[in-house]
């Protein structure tokens, strides 16, 4: 059996919370960003067929919204490293991935216009608790 | 108004997203768990670890997972991709069970079955949001 090294330290409540609240604000951010990026140079696939690979690769790369929703997405990989370095994996993670679902519903339906219906909700909820029950 | 039905293309592309992040993940996690410990003193050692095989597959895996999440986000709702897509964990969980003989605990199995019921539900329902000026605009180019 491998013992993982436990964290450097525990932190407190609120320490706990500002950490998990990092991650999961830059991720969705991260997340809102890219699928705005996403929506605005269209069906990939439709690209894909009319200009090849290269042109697909082309529209991604050149818009700007796509690079700032990488740069939050980055901010979100470096805020849960910071976070493992100090809480345990077991916590964090579920954590972490369970609200991102709430978080990126809410911002979906705010920022992004989507319709997010009671159908959506319900699933964004299960899915949530369903995580979390899985990685915990 | 129009209905976005996916294309068994189109639901192959989730199933990629779903099923790359976490086996890219547990590659990560094999390699890294299978070298010595790596200090901020010797970054070097972080560069070569790329080259070890289990963590270049979990590296391909990732690029496969963010390409085929791209290409979902440019034709499904990020709020129905996110949910859809959660399916994955509970791949890995019962390829643990299954495949690495894990046990697998009540809270678990529970976990499994609100996700299924979760992703039955979204998967049930439109892939994307239409906005009247949109469509006015696509049936007027058709």
């Amino acid at each position: 059996m491998t013992i993982l090294p436990s964290p450097a330290s525990h932190p407190g409540f609120w320490s706990a919370a500002g950490m998990i609240a990092a991650i999961v604000l830059s991720s969705t951010t991260g997340e809102v960003l890219t699928a705005a990026a996403m929506k605005s140079i269209g069906d990939l696939d439709d690209i894909r067929a009319h200009s090849g690979m290269k042109g697909a690769i082309r529209a991604v790369v050149t818009c700007p919204l796509f690079f700032a929703g990488v740069f939050f997405l980055a901010l979100a990989f470096f805020a849960l490293l910071l976070a493992l370095n100090h809480m345990d994996l077991s916590l964090v993670a579920p954590a972490s991935a369970s609200l991102t679902l709430v978080t990126n519903a809410i911002a979906g339906k705010i920022f992004l216009k989507e319709n997010v219906d009671r159908r959506r909700w319900t699933s964004a909820v299960l899915v949530c608790i369903g995580v979390y029950l899985l990685a915990h | 108004m129009a209905h976005h039905r996916l294309t068994p293309q189109q639901y192959f592309i989730l199933a990629l997203v779903a099923l790359c992040a976490p086996l890219g993940d547990t590659c990560l996690s094999r390699g890294m768990t299978a070298l010595p410990a790596i200090t901020l003193a010797h970054p070097g050692t972080l560069v070569a670890a790329v080259f070890t095989p289990w963590i270049a597959v979990g590296i391909a895996l990732l690029i496969g997972f963010f390409a085929s999440y791209l290409t979902a986000l440019s034709w499904a709702d990020l709020t129905f991709v996110l949910p859809a897509t959660a399916f994955g964990n509970v791949i890995v969980a019962l390829l643990a069970r299954f495949w690495l003989q894990e046990p697998i605990s009540l809270e678990r199995w529970a976990g499994i079955v609100l996700i299924t019921v979760g992703v039955g539900f979204v998967a049930q329902g439109p892939s994307r949001t239409e906005h009247p000026s949109k469509v006015a605009v696509e049936e007027a180019q058709v």
